[in-house]
């Protein structure tokens, strides 16, 4: 088998070639090869969820690609620079909230938006980077575990733009950020009983900010305890997902049959709902493989977490790996009926807006983060 | 930094050096949220297999639910002809217009201009959009014409939808439109033979299952369920020539003597067929603003009345199948009236020792009164009963009336007096066309019938051939110089009949200026072909004797259907009068078709 041995060493130098390529952009190919094909898969997703759009597929493809040069672009910027740069872009992030809440542009009800007149982009998506970055950055440089001051200090860090966000009104993205702070915080270490004091507190918070939620979001979460209860109007989000989702069965109804999604009775189906049209279509098989990949990129992203050295790029680099892996769960979960339904993509398969260049951007300072570390075993 | 070293200190191994933190206790971390994260991942698909394994069925069964449906297909209703297939009602394609509300209700901005095109008001247009958004079909306009309706399609609003259906159309308009009655604006039979016949002529609606998106948009015909049945055609026994003549007849004579209401009917003698039925004041069916019980009322069938002189014959008819009397039967009605109990019943003038036909002639009560006293009150109410009065005739027409004859075992002389000419007992006009048929047909009772009798049914005997000959006979001289009907006369035909001018009961009594003026009678009299009564109620032009009003209505209606029969003369033209007319021909084969 000469021929196949000469084969094998073809491959491997081919490969040994592209790992240094990878190395000199300093990008991770494990880590890139799982999120392109999970954005492959979403592709594939969209334009049967769009109802055959190509054309929002080729929207969702270009995002997908203004994300990847974030991520080339950012996986080769030194971590030192990002550290520096924290500061500056929390501080622009909370500005351009301000902004939105005062004169930012009505869309879907809510202030969301900043028109930039060629670009409409979300602030909200920038904190999601910058809030774990500003607190990897501040607590970088204090002992660990920190100490309650600074907890209090990055819990203000945290707070200000979850709120600025909250007010939008956006209590999903708001979350979101807030998930993305907190896990730094708690990478950093806390003890057990702080962690339970913060959860009772917590608990205290929700019951009494409960009367601060909008009445669509009040109606969210109790329509999460009961879907039944207004089938046709506040639960009907849930039914038809769980629907959909159950009527895929074990091998789905194939790739642009799903008639809960094609005949649009599935809503939301091509963004937030997109979990459920792999579900109907692709069955359980497609959706354990999602799973699979989605768990196969953060494990990725942890290790490489693992890896670095520097105290702000363990605690961003892991932030940024598990946020994502929240990003998933509370989908996954709001679309298969295990949490309310709060408006949160799909990471890299659902259509829209800025979170797709968000996450791929993570990614790259994540991959920057590893490959910028110091090559000297401890 | 003293800050910073006290810390230190309390916490004791932890090193703080130079931003580094220590990696085991990182990694333990990192490696628990991993841990969590697959745990979660876990609780992810255990839900998927919780949804797609467990609740498989349940949730497909649920998805089918949504966009699976079932749906009519609208079946044509059969069509209505005359006897010669003349189309009488006609099922022709509609669409109508529909809308979902809830989507409908997204477009609001495209609500004027769709309020425009189907000349809608905008603002009750919005108003039951909105109050009509819990449902999913919402009907705009029903039944425009398809090129009509095509247009609003074109318009492109979302939620606007168009629907197959059919809708009655009636070309005759009001000359027959008592007879067919109408449809509802879902193709049901409300009245007339459009109800009698309803399941005969609607057909069956066919069903298909459709998938259908979110917005009931049909997406797909899946496959046919019940395939649509369409409606059976109806030939009625109209002869819609003689229908126009009856009904252009009525309405010029209803005009002409200012008259309240009318009605004539033409029934075939051989057959018991309605060959014509109209009724004043008439409505036109294709115009749904008409339809009121006052003028769609088939009034020949439905309303009963009594009758006045024109039951005479039928008396006459009893006392000589009694035996007791025959054509050169005398009778005294000297000194011109007669006291039945405290009731003095009159003649206009004293007539003297007179004749069955001439009693007919002059139409003399106390005559009646006479010859009704003298009878056995069962066999006169038999006689009557057996012509059909006090019954529903078999024709099935909806809502048809009995009439009342009273049974003769309550019968009082005041009330055998006064039924002998006509008071006191109620009939519908058709009932007394239908008697005048029987004793035209010597005396055999065919049924009434509203649809074309291929074969004449076997008639049933009531009456001895020779006592309806003879009454026929008898009849003849009312339409002569010397009797009261002398204007129903037909040239070229003899004609027998009957006046009556009834006095209208009101509360308390009767009414002394208020009349109904009643000819009937059978035609040519030597082998009768039509038998034909005509009504017209309320004369209020002067005029209001039965031989005066109703007379030449018959004259012209008979006399024009017998010509376009082509019914044998059995009269020289000019000589109305039996006694000069020529010997009767050989009865000839009438073809009706």
């Amino acid at each position: 088998m000469t021929f196949g041995s000469v084969d094998a060493s073809y491959t491997r130098r081919t490969l040994t070639r592209s790992a240094r390529a990878l190395a000199s952009l300093k990008v991770d190919g494990p880590l890139l090869v799982g999120l392109a094909l999970i954005a492959v898969f979403g592709l594939i997703v969209m334009y049967s969820a769009s109802g055959r759009d190509i054309g929002a597929v080729l929207k969702s493809a270009t995002r997908l690609g203004i994300g990847a040069v974030a991520m080339l672009a950012l996986a080769r910027v030194k971590p030192g620079f990002l550290r520096r740069a924290a500061p500056v872009i929390y501080i622009v992030g909370i500005v351009l909230l301000v902004v939105v809440d005062v004169v930012g542009y009505i869309g879907k009800g809510a202030q969301r938006w900043l028109d930039l007149g060629f670009v409409r982009f979300q602030p909200s998506e920038i904190m999601k980077l910058a809030v774990p970055m500003m607190c990897a950055w501040y607590l970088h440089e204090r002992p660990l575990p920190p100490a309650a001051p600074h907890l209090v200090a990055t819990a203000v860090l945290i707070f200000i733009p979850v709120a600025l966000t909250a007010a939008q009104p956006d209590l999903g993205t708001g979350m979101l950020i807030a998930v993305a702070g907190v896990l730094v915080i708690l990478l950093a270490g806390l003890q057990l009983r702080v962690i339970l004091a913060l959860v009772g507190i917590a608990a205290l918070g929700a019951w009494f900010g409960w009367g601060f939620l909008h009445d669509y979001q009040q109606k969210r979460v109790l329509m999460f305890l009961d879907p039944q209860g207004d089938p046709l109007g506040a639960g009907y989000h849930i039914i038809q997902s769980q629907i959909a989702i159950g009527s895929g069965g074990v091998f789905g109804k194939g790739w642009m049959n799903g008639s809960q999604a094609q005949l649009e009775f599935l809503p939301e189906r091509s963004t937030d709902f997109i979990f459920a049209v792999i579900g109907e279509e692709f069955g359980l098989v497609g959706l354990a493989l999602l799973l699979l990949l989605y768990l196969f990129v953060v494990g990725r992203a942890i290790f490489l977490a693992l890896q670095t050295q520097e105290t702000f790029a363990r605690l961003l680099a892991g932030s940024i790996a598990i946020t994502f892996f929240v990003y998933v769960f509370i989908n996954a979960g709001m679309v298969s009926g295990l949490l309310p339904v709060v408006g949160v993509p799909l990471p890299l398969v659902s259509y829209g807006g800025t979170s797709m260049v968000t996450l791929l951007a993570g990614f790259g300072i994540l991959m920057s983060l590893y490959s910028h570390r110091k090559l000297i075993q401890s | 930094m003293r800050d910073r070293r006290n810390r230190e200190a309390r916490h004791g191994s932890r090193r703080v050096d130079g931003g580094e933190t220590t990696p085991k206790a990182f990694r333990l971390r990192a490696l628990c949220v991993f841990g969590l994260m697959v745990l979660a991942a876990g609780g992810l698909l255990w839900r998927a297999v919780d949804l797609q394994l467990m609740d498989h069925g349940f949730l497909a069964s649920q998805g089918d639910a949504r966009f699976s449906r079932v749906v009519a297909i609208a079946a044509h209703r059969g069509t209505v002809t005359d006897r010669y297939g003349e189309p009488l009602a006609v099922s022709t394609p509609v669409d109508s217009v529909w809308a979902n509300p809830r989507e409908l209700a997204l477009a609001t901005d495209q609500l004027p201009r769709l309020a425009k095109a189907l000349a809608l008001d905008r603002n009750e247009l919005a108003r039951r959009v909105t109050s009509n958004l819990d449902r999913e079909f919402l009907y705009l306009r029903r039944h425009m014409q398809p090129a009509d309706a095509a247009k609003i399609k074109a318009l492109g609003v979302p939620g606007v939808y168009l629907v197959r259906e059919y809708r009655r159309y009636y070309p005759s308009g009001e000359v027959v439109g008592h007879v067919l009655g109408f449809t509802s604006v879902d193709d049901a039979g409300q009245e007339g033979i459009e109800l009698a016949f309803d399941h005969w002529l609607a057909g069956e609606d066919g069903a298909k299952r459709v998938i259908q998106d979110r917005y009931g948009r049909i997406v797909q015909d899946v496959e046919s369920i019940r395939p649509v049945r369409p409606g059976r055609d109806l030939v009625l026994s109209i002869d819609l020539r003689i229908q126009y003549l009856a009904y252009r007849e009525l309405k010029a004579a209803i005009r002409e003597q200012r008259a309240k209401s009318g009605s004539v009917i033409v029934l075939d003698v051989d057959t018991g067929e309605v060959l014509a039925m109209v009724n004043q004041p008439a409505y036109n069916p294709n115009d749904r603003e008409q339809i009121n019980a006052r003028t769609y009322r088939n009034r020949a069938a439905t309303d009963i009345l009594e009758p006045g002189s024109s039951i005479k014959p039928f008396v006459i008819a009893a006392a000589l199948a009694s035996g007791k009397y025959d054509a050169q039967s005398i009778v005294d009605t000297s000194p011109g009236y007669i006291r039945v109990g405290v009731k003095p019943i009159e003649d206009k003038h004293n007539l003297g020792r007179i004749d069955l036909a001439t009693i007919l002639a002059k139409s003399s009560n106390v005559g009646m009164t006479r010859v009704a006293l003298s009878l056995e009150p069962e066999q006169l109410w038999t006689t009557l009963t057996r012509l059909g009065f006090g019954q529903v005739t078999t024709s099935g027409y909806p809502g048809e009336s009995a009439g009342l004859v009273p049974h003769w075992s309550h019968w009082r002389p005041i009330g055998i007096a006064t039924m002998s000419y006509g008071y006191g007992l109620s009939v519908t006009p058709l009932q007394l066309a239908h008697a005048y048929a029987t004793i035209g047909d010597g005396g055999l009772v065919r049924p009434v019938s509203f649809l074309r009798v291929d074969a004449a049914p076997v008639g049933e005997r009531v009456l001895d051939e020779r006592v309806s000959r003879t009454l026929v006979h008898m009849l003849e001289s009312v339409v002569s110089p010397s009797g009261t009907g002398l204007r129903a006369a037909i040239p070229g035909y003899r004609v027998a009949g009957k006046t009556g001018t009834a006095w209208k009961a009101n509360a308390g009594g009767y009414s002394t200026d208020r009349y109904m003026a009643v000819f009937g009678g059978v035609a040519p009299a030597t082998r009768p072909k039509l038998a034909a009564v005509v009504i017209i109620d309320e004369p209020g032009a002067g005029h209001y004797y039965g031989g005066d009003v109703a007379a030449p209505v018959f004259s012209r209606v008979v006399g024009g259907a017998l010509r376009l029969l082509a019914v044998a003369p059995d009269a020289a033209i000019g000589a109305p009068d039996g006694e000069s007319a020529p010997p009767a021909p050989a009865r000839q084969q009438v073809a009706l078709r």
